[in-house]
């Protein structure tokens, strides 16, 4: 069994105080319960804070382009499917920058495990606002305040019938490693939205802001429902729900495609010579 | 023998099931075979042609003049009827086409009633119209008669027999009414079966022939040929190949899947390739091997969807932001594009970069016989560090530092050493750095000490004609068959030469053949580029010097024929 030394990387360059710093210690925190060795998994990533997050703890690790980290992750679950594919991203990297690919990961239901680190603002350009600030914050450069609606990432994963949808709070570690955990168990693509206040940038959205409006969803509420999931993935505002917001068992995408029925692709020999001729031979 | 057959129509009206059901059976037959295809960007209607070129000797280019046109439509008369040689014919059917024509060169085959009457079925009229031209040319039907037994035997026997008497009706036909038909492609001599193979499938075939494991790509012409035939191998070859939602998605899911472990490629035409730009640089940062198929169409922005340029060679030499080496090949041919494609995926993975095999609708949609591929030629070498070998290692950094530059390449997840690596600069392990001194080894690894070791794997320019020529006749790509020709005939009155490139980056060295040299005595030196600005003279230019002494360039969007080069090409030379 692993120790949470096992999971310690360089020293995050974050500010004091950031959301993400409860985060990173679930992660590790969650990963030791699992069992889970660092060789065992990849993290993929993009740019911005949370995507730095892979170098602040262990395991293989993609850092690749701004908003491309899940079309890298499902190209690596694709060739491994012993893999175990986990993507940290932020509201700016997947929501802005990356939505195409977002909804492309829900709609396929690709075994990728999505941690979006959504503190509502730009932190690596300082303090730009993202698709999930609210109206009418002013930033820099948006000095008479945000006019676009604010995006809606739980709505939108409802709508296309993401197989594990769920809503964490940084504040609240020990429910945060729980939807981590169950995220990682879950068969399919799993997204879990992880409030976390940006303590430089953001001082609309902050821990004492979310404490006062974030309550945990209990046994009444029925995530297969997907009627019922999404008038809560609808709630925001004075009442912003924690949990399992939506759920359904429908088969991944691995297990629907055809040629990945055997050994992963990338433990399968690649050089075929022997079948060639006759490929070859069926253009005469 | 050196016979011109043209099938025109709109879209939709099954001008490539006769083209290439007639290409087949020629091939079959032992002759040498060339097809080429103009198309609209439209599904039905417009104006269509299938041009299939049959010989007793190799041919490798499209002519102007034609033998015999299948008109499908009236439109095809009208345009095409000037291109007739003077033993040429057209063969069409009245009844269908609301028009009659008198001249000596019409044949008309009623297609649709022949089909009703023989077929049951007006469907059947393509198949009457392939027996007739069978019939015109005075060739046997038993080669067509295989293959529709092949073809239809799903659809069972009735539909098989139909077709067959369809095919009967139209050769008898023909034969019985073209009384000028002057054809004579008889039996060929110890006929050999050839294969008929495509620009796009010769790669896809190239690229299954390497091991490639996983193929993303998001539809495009020119190129969307790769993925469909890719995709029908799928289970057989344990392939991977997903349609990404964009361009951008497709290269970072091959960098996903080649980080993974599997070999990797994806393929574009110019205006997605665009998109995929990021992702070039990103594979050049994190070294990881990825063979990119471009095709080029002409642009800027859509330009002509369907139509052919060789205008994006400077774009695939600079495309990605930062410094980094990359190859670019250029087939000429379909058994280059087999070849280059192995090579692109061998030397991808052997010094963990991009390599562009480039190539164009016109070789996309070129069909050649050929005889086979010579297996025994194929480089493949896994050079990935995996399962023991990775376990047995001390300790294991992604991207450490070494005399070629190049670092073992270890597959994730096969031992408990953990495979870093990152788009932004990194240090040896693969993590983030701000250091000068990191940065300064790292930009020498890549791209210095690799850079020497690639230009060396990069074969010269192919030499073709007269060893000491006049005149030099300069091109790359898919120009190969055009120059050859051109060249062929040339050559009965002049001292001339083709001198070919389909490697075109790193740029050849000239210590194995000293091309400058050659260029240097020439009296005339062309260069020859379906592009407005010379891409190739102005590439040679920037890494040797040397000014090629003219350009022949052509950028409506449509190949040379042998018979416009040559006229072209004499017209320079006039001028000496």
């Amino acid at each position: 069994m692993p120790t949470a030394e096992e999971y310690r990387g360089q020293v995050p360059a974050w500010c004091p105080g950031c959301g993400n710093f409860p985060i990173l210690k679930t992660f590790k925190d969650a990963m030791v319960e699992l069992g889970m060795e660092p060789h065992r998994y990849t993290i993929v990533s993009g740019i911005g804070q949370a995507a730095k997050f892979p170098h602040y703890t262990k395991g293989n690790t993609f850092n690749g382009l701004h908003g491309r980290a899940l079309p890298v992750a499902t190209g690596i679950r694709l060739v491994n499917t012993d893999m175990t594919v986990i993507v940290t991203t932020g509201d700016g990297d997947c929501y802005g920058e990356g939505g195409n690919h977002l909804m492309a990961a829900m709609r396929r239901n690709i075994n990728v495990k999505l941690f979006v680190h959504d503190n509502q603002i730009y932190g690596l350009t300082k303090g730009q606002p993202s698709p999930t600030t609210g109206e009418g914050m002013v930033t820099k450069n948006v000095p008479f305040g945000v006019i676009a609606g604010q995006f809606n990432p739980l709505a939108l994963a409802v709508a296309l019938d993401c197989s594990f949808a769920a809503r964490a709070f940084a504040g609240d570690m020990e429910h945060l490693k729980g939807m981590m955990k169950e995220a990682i168990n879950h068969r399919g693509f799993s997204f879990v939205d992880i409030l976390q206040p940006c303590v430089t940038f953001n001082k609309v959205n902050t821990f004492d802001w979310y404490r006062q409006r974030v309550y945990k969803l209990g046994p009444d509420h029925n995530a297969a429902d997907r009627t019922a999931a999404f008038t809560r993935a609808l709630e925001w505002g004075d009442r912003i729900p924690l949990g399992v917001i939506y759920r359904n068992e429908r088969p991944t995408f691995e297990e629907r495609f055809p040629a990945l029925t055997g050994q992963p692709i990338v433990r399968q020999q690649a050089f075929q010579t022997a079948r060639l001729e006759k490929t070859v031979n069926e253009f005469s | 023998m050196d016979t011109t057959i043209k099938i025109g129509g709109e879209a939709g009206q099954g001008i490539q099931t006769i083209g290439d059901t007639l290409a087949r059976v020629f091939a079959r037959s032992g002759y040498h075979v060339f097809t080429n295809q103009d198309y609209e960007s439209r599904i039905r209607g417009g104006h269509n042609f299938y041009q299939i070129r049959l010989a007793d000797r190799p041919v490798m280019a499209p002519r102007d003049g034609v033998d015999i046109l299948v008109a499908l439509d009236k439109e095809s008369i009208r345009l095409h009827q000037q291109e007739l040689t003077p033993r040429g014919h057209i063969i069409y059917d009245a009844d269908t086409l609301k028009e009659k024509h008198d001249g000596s060169g019409f044949l008309d085959v009623p297609f649709v009633r022949l089909a009703t009457e023989h077929g049951g079925n007006k469907i059947m009229a393509n198949t009457v119209a392939t027996g007739a031209v069978l019939g015109m040319l005075g060739m046997e039907l038993s080669i067509l008669l295989e293959l529709i037994e092949e073809v239809f035997r799903k659809k069972g026997a009735a539909v098989v027999a139909a077709n067959r008497n369809a095919a009967q009706a139209g050769h008898d036909h023909a034969v019985k009414t073209c009384l000028t038909c002057g054809f004579s492609a008889g039996p060929v001599e110890k006929p050999q079966p050839r294969l008929l193979v495509g620009g796009t499938e010769a790669i896809a075939l190239g690229a299954l022939a390497s091991g490639v494991q996983f193929y993303s790509a998001y539809p495009m012409t020119p190129s969307t040929g790769i993925m469909n035939y890719l995709a029908s191998k799928e289970k057989e070859y344990g392939v991977v190949v997903e349609q990404a939602e964009d361009e951008i998605a497709a290269i970072n899911m091959a960098i996903g899947a080649s980080f993974a472990g599997a070999r990797s490629m994806t393929g574009t035409s110019g205006g997605g390739f665009a998109l995929m730009v990021e992702g070039v640089s990103l594979a050049a940062m994190t070294e990881t091997p990825v063979v990119i198929a471009l095709g080029m169409r002409p642009g800027p922005a859509t330009g002509f969807p369907t139509r052919t340029e060789q205008g994006e060679l400077h774009m695939a030499l600079h495309a990605g932001h930062g410094e980094f080496p990359r190859f670019i090949f250029a087939p000429g041919t379909p058994e280059q594009a087999f070849f280059l494609t192995n090579k692109a995926f061998d030397l991808a993975e052997k010094y963990q970069v991009q390599a562009f095999i480039l190539f164009d609708t016109y070789l996309a949609d070129t069909q050649w016989t050929l005889r086979g591929f010579d297996l025994g030629r194929l480089r493949n070498t896994d050079y990935r560090v995996r399962g023991e070998a990775f376990q047995k290692l001390a300790s294991y950094k992604r991207h450490a530092f070494t005399e070629s530059g190049v670092s073992p390449l270890a597959v994730p997840g096969d031992a408990k050493h953990l495979v870093v690596t990152d788009s932004d600069e990194h240090d040896e392990d693969g993590h983030i750095v701000e250091d000068a001194e990191t940065r300064i080894k790292m930009v020498e690894k890549r791209l210095f000490r690799k850079f020497p070791l690639m230009q060396a794997e990069v074969a010269p320019p192919f030499l073709y004609g007269d060893p000491h020529p006049d005149i030099v006749v300069t091109g790359w790509g898919s120009l190969y068959g055009l120059l050859r020709e051109a060249v062929d005939e040339l050559s009965r009155s002049k001292s001339i030469a083709m001198l070919h490139f389909s490697e075109l980056f790193p740029f050849p060295a000239t210590d194995r053949f000293d091309y400058l040299e050659l260029l240097g005595r020439a009296r005339l030196s062309v260069c020859v580029e379906q592009n407005a600005t010379g891409q190739l003279a102005r590439l040679m230019k920037t890494e040797t010097g040397y000014d090629m002494r003219a350009l022949l360039s052509k950028y409506d969007g449509r190949p040379f024929t042998v018979d416009s080069l040559v006229e072209n090409l004499k017209g320079m030379i006039k001028k000496l």
